[in-house]
């Protein structure tokens, strides 16, 4: 039986039509370290042709069948996650330390995000890995800029897998790489073509693991950087293209209440537009920064970090939302946050 | 319970801040309640709106002495903008312009 010391680390495949989730699903599953893995695939239509592709581990997978994750079945969502840890309790399969749960590719993924996060079951037992977005070169653009469901996987992304590099030229692939730089700097991308194999730290590094956390922490600082060079600054038109990163600073440290109240406010009447979250908090009176993370209206548990990760010790949040405005949100944060009373005088 | 995070207590929720910070703080969830609610009031006066710390919950009170318990800041604005009949947004340049004028 897993203890609940080590829950079990459920990470989500998502990306457009024909990306290439299943494919790139069966190469990391050929991995060995990756062996104790568990895998959902949902079906959309009447015909599930994707869970025949993944040859090794028959018996761990689910197919849900109502339809797409994130609109219909939340509740099949829970009970097969669940039903597929109970038959690992009882033995019928075989024990599985990660779960990928691989959406339609229609799917948007904050609210499976969501499921996974706020159910207090699922938290019991499992807890969010990774959200990994595959993007092929020769269709991704397009889709981007056609399908909002494209955009959005893109955006909350942890880590975009470029796919089909070697189906397209040079000048596309950077093209796509420009593209998805400016709409989620923050997140690790990685190219691949038809014959390459992913690094299975893909699930196995994970942005909630204490270890690559400096690491993550690292990116985003350097997705800030890109922001402040003005990549960030995307006048794009496009219906979706609208998406983009835009950074908040702070020179002076905050008090984590007034920052509560703010993000709650925040979260609460513009969650939906607000699509990602990271940053990087110096809080009144304390050494090291704190870590947030969220998705819509998700926000993980803060956590401190054990040090500062470079020498600017100020606080950087980084927000990929859609219909931003980063003048307006840096002064509704300044206008919460800063020149007022220490609250720890209250 | 939070309907919208499906928490069951207030000490689950991300508003209250990490263990650490709470160590070097206050520490006890009463004395985390009386400075959320202290802050929160900052904002809230703003909307005509209190907010109390009660047996282990939060009170919020309307002008018109309506009211609604609450576990957390993530239902509060939810509570609020029912009591008021109209949304509190962070972005809303009158609500900036009077919190710049404090």
């Amino acid at each position: 039986m897993n203890e609940r010391s080590e829950p079990i680390v459920a990470n989500l495949l998502t990306g457009f039509l024909g990306a290439g989730k299943t494919s790139l699903l069966n190469r990391l599953l050929s991995r060995p370290a990756l062996a104790d893995t568990a895998v959902l695939i949902n079906e959309f239509g009447s015909v599930g042709l994707d869970h025949l592709l993944v040859e090794s581990v028959d018996d761990d997978i689910v197919l849900l069948k109502s339809g797409c994750i994130c609109c219909t079945i939340r509740t099949d969502l829970k009970a097969a996650i669940l039903s597929l840890f109970d038959r690992m309790r009882r033995g019928e399969i075989r024990r599985f330390s990660r779960l990928v749960i691989e959406t339609t590719g229609l799917a948007d993924p904050a609210p499976i995000l969501a499921t996974l996060s706020v159910d207090p079951m699922l938290k019991f037992h499992f807890r969010l890995g990774n959200v990994i977005t595959v993007v092929d070169v020769p269709n991704g653009i397009h889709n981007i800029e056609s399908f909002p469901e494209s955009a959005r996987q893109v955006a909350v992304a942890d880590r975009i897998v470029i796919s089909k590099a070697d189906l397209a030229g040079p000048r596309e692939l950077q093209a796509l790489q420009d593209r998805l730089a400016r709409m989620n700097p923050a997140a690790e991308t990685v190219v691949l073509d038809e014959t390459s194999y992913p690094a299975e730290t893909l699930l196995l590094d994970t942005i909630h693991d204490l270890g690559a956390r400096p690491a993550e922490v690292a990116r985003w600082i350097a997705a800030e950087a890109l922001e402040g060079e003005g990549h960030g600054h995307d006048h794009d038109v496009n219906q979706h293209g609208n998406i983009r990163a835009l950074v908040i600073e702070a020179d002076e440290p905050i008090s984590w209440p007034r920052f509560a109240l703010w993000l709650s406010m925040l979260i609460h009447r513009h969650g939906r537009e607000i699509l990602r979250l990271k940053g990087l908090i110096a809080i009144e009176g304390a050494e090291t920064p704190v870590v947030i993370q969220g998705v819509q209206h998700l926000i993980h548990k803060p956590v401190h970090l054990d040090a500062w990760p470079d020498a600017a010790r100020r606080t950087r949040i980084v927000i990929i939302g859609s219909g931003l405005d980063r003048e307006l949100m840096q002064r509704s944060f300044d206008a919460f946050n800063l020149k007022r009373q220490p609250a720890l005088s209250a | 319970m939070c309907g919208l995070c499906g928490v069951l207590s207030h000490a689950d929720h991300w508003t209250i801040g990490p263990a650490g910070l709470r160590d070097a703080g206050a520490g006890r969830p009463e004395a985390d309640r009386h400075l959320q609610a202290f802050v929160a009031n900052e904002t809230l006066s703003l909307f005509g709106l209190k907010l109390e710390s009660w047996g282990g919950r939060f009170v919020l009170r309307g002008r018109t002495g309506k009211t609604a318990v609450i576990d957390n800041l993530g239902t509060m604005w939810v509570e609020a903008e029912r009591l008021l009949g109209r949304p509190c947004d962070p972005l809303d340049p009158a609500i900036l312009a009077k919190l710049e004028a404090c």
